[in-house]
Order: C-alpha cells, then sequence, then structure tokens
C-alpha cells in the first residue's frame, strides 16, 4: 500500500511556562517536536506497512526547519520525505493550509502515482483545531474517517476503529481515503542508531508554490477566510479556599457538609 | 500580498515581542527582526508606540455579504436523542440572533426526526431544517456532510454553530472547506459585532495558555464549532411554536464508508463530554487498587470518571477517561481532582470547570493554584469519608 502522512512541527506546548509577572507566554528555548498525533498517525501507518507491505511518504508545511521533524518521521518507518513551504503561504489559516497541503499532495502523486490511504493526527497541540485532515479529504474529494485509534488494510479497503463521544464505531472505507489519528493503545517505535543516521542523510525535496497548480489567492494570509481580531493570556485563577482539619476524615466530612450546604451538590 | 517590515523608527524596546503569539520577533542590535515563523497575523501592529512596524493587510475585495442572514445550529443527535450541546448552541444562538434581529434555527440529519424536531423548537428554534431518511440513521460524515452543504446553499445562513464533540468535530471542517469559508474550532466565547455583523469568536490556544479572538470578515456563513457546557440552553417552553422546513435535497446513495458496528462501551455515567460533575484520579492515587475510591465517590455523586495521562500511561484505566491536552476537554459544573498534580496539559483540558476541588498530598502541586477548594492530605482516608457522608446528607 502506498500511504502518505501528513506531519507538523509544533512548540512542546508542554515546555511552555507563563511569565508569573507579566502573565505572558514564555517561548524561549522552547523545543520544536513532531506534534504527538502526528506521531501517532505515523505509527499506525507504519503498523500497516509492516503488515502488508508497501511505502511511507511524509509530507509538513511550514518552514525550513521544519525539515527537523520530516528527518525525525524518516528514522521511524517513512520512506521518503516533502516540505512544503513558500514565504506565501506564511498567515494560512486552517482553511487555506489545507488547499495547500492538497494541492502539494497532487504534485507527489503526479510524480509518484496516488496514495491508498493519507494519515493526518487527529489534531496538532499548538492549534488543537482538528480542521485540517477533514479539510484536506473534503478538497481531494475522499472520505474520511477521524479520531480512529486502530486501523486494518487490505487490498482496496481499510476497517478504522473510531472513537466517538460514548464508545467507538467499526468503520470500513474503500480506498483512496483520509484517516486522522488520535491516541491509541500502543506508543510510536523509536529510531534505532542505523535508522536515524540513515535519517539524517536522506534527502528532503522542497515543494514551493512554483511546483504545483494553486490559486495563490487562496494561500497565506490573503486566502485565509480567518483572521486573528487579537490574542490574550487568559486570567488566571487565584487560588481559594483551602480545608484544614485534624485529620483526612475529617476533612472529607467538611468537604461535603460544605458542598451540600451551598446547594452545589 | 501581505507585508509586514520594521523601519527606522524602531527603538528596540521590545514591547512588540510579547504580543505575537508566535514569537517571531526577536531584537538585535537595539531593532526588531520578524522571523520567518511569522504568519502575518499583525498582533503586533497596535503594541508599538513608535509606529515601527510598517504592515499591510491586504482586504479581500468584500463579497456579497448581505445575501446572509440568521444563526443556524447543527442539531446532532444519536437514536433520535438530540445532544445536549445542540440546546445549548440553541440558548446562543437565540442571544446572537437577537443582536443580529434575525431568526435562530436548527439542521436536523437522521431517521425519525419527529419529536426530535419539536423538542428543538421548545428549546429556542424559530425553524427546524429536517431531512428523515433511513439511510440517516448512523452518523457519517461523507453523506450529512452533503446534505448540510446542499442546505447551506439554499438557504444561506450567516452563522453556523456546530458542537465541539466527536461528530461535530469532524463534519465543521469538511462543511467549511466545502463552502471555501472559515471556520473556528472550540470555540469559549462568542459575541458580536452589531454593527459589521461580525461574529467575535474567542477560543483557546496553545493548551489554554492563550486566548485568540478570531473573525471571518469576507466569507459567509461564519462558522464556529462550540465546546459542550460551555452555553446556556434555554429553559424547554411547551407552549413555543416554529416552523418545520423539509428542505429538498439530494440524498447520496453511493458513499464508500460503511459502518460496521457502533458499540457504547462507556456507560451512561462516563460521558466525560456531557457529565455535571467529575472525579478524576492521577498518580496521587497510588496504585490502581486506590481507583475504587475515586469510582465509589463518582457513583454517589452521579459523576464520570476521569483521569491524568500518567495513570492511563500506567494502565489503570482505558484512554476514553482521559482529560487533558491529549485527552478529552471537559467542563463540567464540578470537578473532583484527586492526586492530580496539576501539570499544565492537564489544566488544558478542565480549567474552563465552574468549580474545582483538588486533594493533594502534596502543598505545593500546582493544582492547588487554579483549585476553588483545595484538600491537602491522603486520599485513602479522605475519599472514603467524603463518599459516606455524601451517601447520608444526600441519599
Amino acid at each position: 500500500m502506498k500511504l502518505l502522512v501528513c506531519v507538523k512541527q509544533v512548540p512542546d506546548t508542554t515546555e511552555i511556562r507563563i511569565d508569573p509577572e507579566t502573565n505572558t507566554l514564555i517561548r524561549a528555548g522552547v523545543p520544536s517536536i513532531v506534534n504527538p498525533f502526528d506521531t501517532y498517525a505515523l505509527e499506525v501507518a507504519a503498523r500497516i506497512k509492516d503488515e502488508c507491505g508497501g511505502s511511507i511518504t511524509v509530507i509538513s508545511m511550514g518552514p525550513q526547519q521544519a525539515k527537523n521533524a520530516l528527518t525525525e518521521c524518516l528514522g521511524v518507518g517513512a520512506d521518503k520525505a516533502y516540505l512544503v513551504s513558500d514565504r506565501v503561504f506564511g498567515g494560512s489559516d486552517t482553511l487555506a493550509t489545507s488547499y495547500i497541503l492538497s494541492g502539494a499532495i497532487r504534485a507527489v502523486e503526479a510524480k509518484e502515482g496516488p496514495f491508498d490511504v493519507i494519515f493526518c493526527g487527529k489534531q496538532a497541540i499548538d492549534g488543537d483545531t482538528a480542521q485540517v485532515g477533514p479539510e484536506i479529504a473534503e478538497h481531494l474529494d475522499l472520505p474520511q474517517v477521524t479520531y480512529a485509534v486502530e486501523v486494518t488494510a487490505k487490498e482496496g479497503s481499510i476497517v478504522a476503529k473510531r472513537e466517538n463521544d460514548d464508545g467507538y464505531a467499526l468503520i470500513e472505507m474503500q480506498t483512496p481515503c483520509l484517516v486522522t489519528v488520535t491516541k491509541p493503545a500502543f506508543d510510536p517505535r523509536v529510531p534505532t542508531i542505523k535508522s536515524k543516521l540513515a535519517a539524517k542523510k536522506a534527502e528532503i525535496a522542497i515543494i514551493t508554490s512554483e511546483d504545483m497548480e494553486l490559486d495563490i489567492s487562496r494561500c497565506g494570509l490573503k486566502g485565509s477566510p480567518t483572521k486573528v481580531k487579537k490574542t490574550f493570556t487568559p486570567q488566571v485563577k487565584k487560588g481559594g479556599l483551602r480545608i484544614v482539619a485534624e485529620d483526612g476524615a475529617a476533612a472529607g466530612v467538611k468537604l461535603a457538609g460544605l458542598l451540600v450546604d451551598a446547594k452545589v451538590i | 500580498m501581505a507585508s509586514i517590515k520594521i523601519t527606522d523608527q524602531c527603538t528596540g524596546c521590545k514591547l512588540c515581542l510579547k504580543s505575537c503569539p508566535f514569537g517571531a520577533i526577536v531584537v538585535e542590535d537595539k531593532k526588531a527582526r520578524i522571523l520567518d515563523t511569522c504568519t502575518l497575523c499583525g498582533a503586533c501592529v497596535s503594541s508599538c508606540k513608535f509606529e515601527a512596524i510598517d504592515f499591510t493587510k491586504e482586504e479581500s475585495q468584500a463579497a456579497d455579504l448581505s445575501a446572509y442572514h440568521g444563526v443556524w445550529v447543527f442539531a446532532e443527535q444519536k437514536d433520535g436523542k438530540v445532544a445536549n450541546v445542540a440546546f445549548e448552541l440553541l440558548g446562543e444562538g437565540t442571544r446572537l440572533a437577537a443582536k443580529l434581529d434575525t431568526k435562530v434555527s436548527a439542521v436536523l440529519l437522521g431517521e425519525g426526526m419527529e419529536s426530535a424536531s419539536k423538542e428543538l423548537i421548545t428549546h429556542g428554534a424559530d425553524t427546524v431544517y429536517v431531512v428523515d431518511d433511513p439511510k440517516l440513521r448512523q452518523y457519517n460524515d461523507e453523506s450529512y456532510a452533503d446534505i448540510f452543504v446542499q442546505v447551506v446553499k439554499a438557504y444561506k445562513p450567516e452563522i453556523i454553530l456546530i458542537g465541539a464533540t466527536t461528530y461535530g468535530r469532524s463534519l465543521a471542517p469538511r462543511v467549511a472547506s466545502v463552502l471555501n469559508t472559515g471556520l473556528t474550532a472550540d470555540c469559549t466565547g462568542l459575541e458580536i459585532d452589531t454593527q459589521k455583523r461580525e461574529l467575535l469568536q474567542t477560543r483557546p490556544a496553545f493548551g489554554g495558555n492563550l486566548m485568540a479572538t478570531i473573525i471571518c470578515p469576507n466569507h459567509r456563513p461564519q462558522m464556529a464549532s462550540v465546546r459542550p457546557k460551555v452555553m446556556k440552553a434555554l429553559e424547554p417552553d411547551e407552549t413555543r411554536q416554529g416552523e418545520i422546513i423539509v428542505p429538498d435535497v439530494n440524498i447520496p446513495t453511493d458513499t464508500v464508508t460503511k459502518v460496521l458496528e457502533v458499540v457504547n462501551s462507556l456507560t451512561e455515567k462516563v460521558n466525560l463530554a456531557e457529565a455535571d460533575i467529575i472525579v478524576a484520579a492521577g498518580r496521587g492515587i497510588g496504585k490502581p487498587e486506590n481507583l475504587r475510591y475515586v469510582e465509589e465517590l463518582a457513583d454517589v455523586l452521579g459523576a464520570a470518571v476521569g483521569a491524568s495521562r500518567a495513570v492511563v500511561d500506567a494502565g489503570w484505566i482505558e484512554y476514553s477517561h482521559q482529560v487533558g491536552q491529549t485527552g478529552k476537554t471537559v467542563g463540567p459544573k464540578i470537578y473532583i481532582a484527586c492526586g492530580i498534580s496539576g501539570a499544565v496539559q492537564h489544566l488544558a483540558g478542565m480549567s474552563s470547570s465552574d468549580i474545582i476541588i483538588a486533594i493533594n498530598k502534596n502543598p505545593d502541586a500546582p493544582i492547588f493554584k487554579l483549585a476553588n477548594i483545595g484538600l491537602v492530605g491522603d486520599l485513602v482516608e479522605i475519599l472514603p469519608a467524603l463518599t459516606k457522608e455524601f451517601k447520608q446528607r444526600i441519599g
């Protein structure tokens, strides 16, 4: 099977701290990582490759430094990598991003042949929108399954276990299709020294606006229907009431009394 | 193209650094420099006291927006039961529609939707657009998006609100993509700029560390997905009158997706997104056997059980219980954090809860900074006492 995984390089939000004085984000020294949900997507793809054979291509849109994210993917199962990068793509919202990525995917397919399954992470941890995957599917006119935790494939179709709000659904779908992946029950594989070295040496091809058929007016800030009007840091709540009692049991009784008396419970 | 430039007026005062949501400005040799990571959002412009940021925003020519009217709500349902978030959105939609002097409508797709349509009217819908067909019995991205788009194209709403559930977050982007319009995910606040008829959509980003207000000035409809439990539903009013419209749509027959099986593995109580009370376990519970204290408390309160990532990764409880950045985002009335220290990623998933109660051994745990009520002590002592007391007092 020919598989494609879309990945994004994101700041490691777990490393972001708030400056208590100014109440703003401290970004200095925040490392960049491959979006965790994209690593899950790559692992799901890699398991299909282990099972059925085939190849995995990874694609990412971002500045030149996003190459590092692609190199990482090449160390854990990806065979080929493309970086979609162009100044005119700057400021793209989810709709413009998905439009550009779908153009880039078509350009890669023109060279390498069509993909059977396109994988994306459920969402990126910096934006948390979960929109780019389904928007790519629509641009490419592909059926989709979102929130997948498990995917098995055979020739011409896949079966995905999709998480929903109160359980899961098993969904069968003909290929080609697009799958977004949430956290599965297994961890992504780690690179070996050998695979890491090979990944470092691998070439990463760059795709710019010139390499694909795009309506530039639908790219970048100008092509984005949504605009950021303002940003602000949320008010941090100050600590509230402390319950103090002679022992744990008494504290528990006190808390229950407080909540019942105040009619919150 | 839009462009950004630092002019010679720059004094290197660094005021702009903090205004950039993307950390794309540095100051070198007493002059600011814009990095490649700049997204041209323009957020920095107003922070400069010296007018040293030369930013040109290319406005797209205004499309004809006047043809679009009304606020729409996607009425998610399962087996004929309307999801609570749809009622919440009707409540919010009613408020927004009043500001725009327009009406609020619901779009309902499914099979056997008669009583669901009426329920939507009692909860505030002036109009319900119903597509009732056996092929729509189960939610399906492909056909639901296809039909939804047909109805939007026929009736042209100016605003569409969709619940940010797992289905809503799957449907909304597909619809926005076909309509070539903007969509803002997981909004927690909505307002109206009445003059421009713009929807001001506020949402958290960077794991809740930053809030952003997003607009969609030149495209219609303006679409937003909204988190469950954030907006308030109206009290149902049986006397309310509303119109039911059956739009003329083509129902796709050749979908390549097939739902093989739907399993409700979680009990009603564990639907975290819709729970009023959540009792959540963190690593501080010590061992998997102690999870029962958390479950017993949840039982007596009719609450859902949540968990931190540490507990899920340790294999003590399933991932579906995980609250936080890589788990679920919740906003219950009461969140009882048991042995959860309060890592940023966890807080991102629950900080919008109305009342946060933290129980932890460590008095310096970050969760206490956020908690409305804090108890320092041993869970194994506190939880059983709490459960027993609740049993006695609320039975």
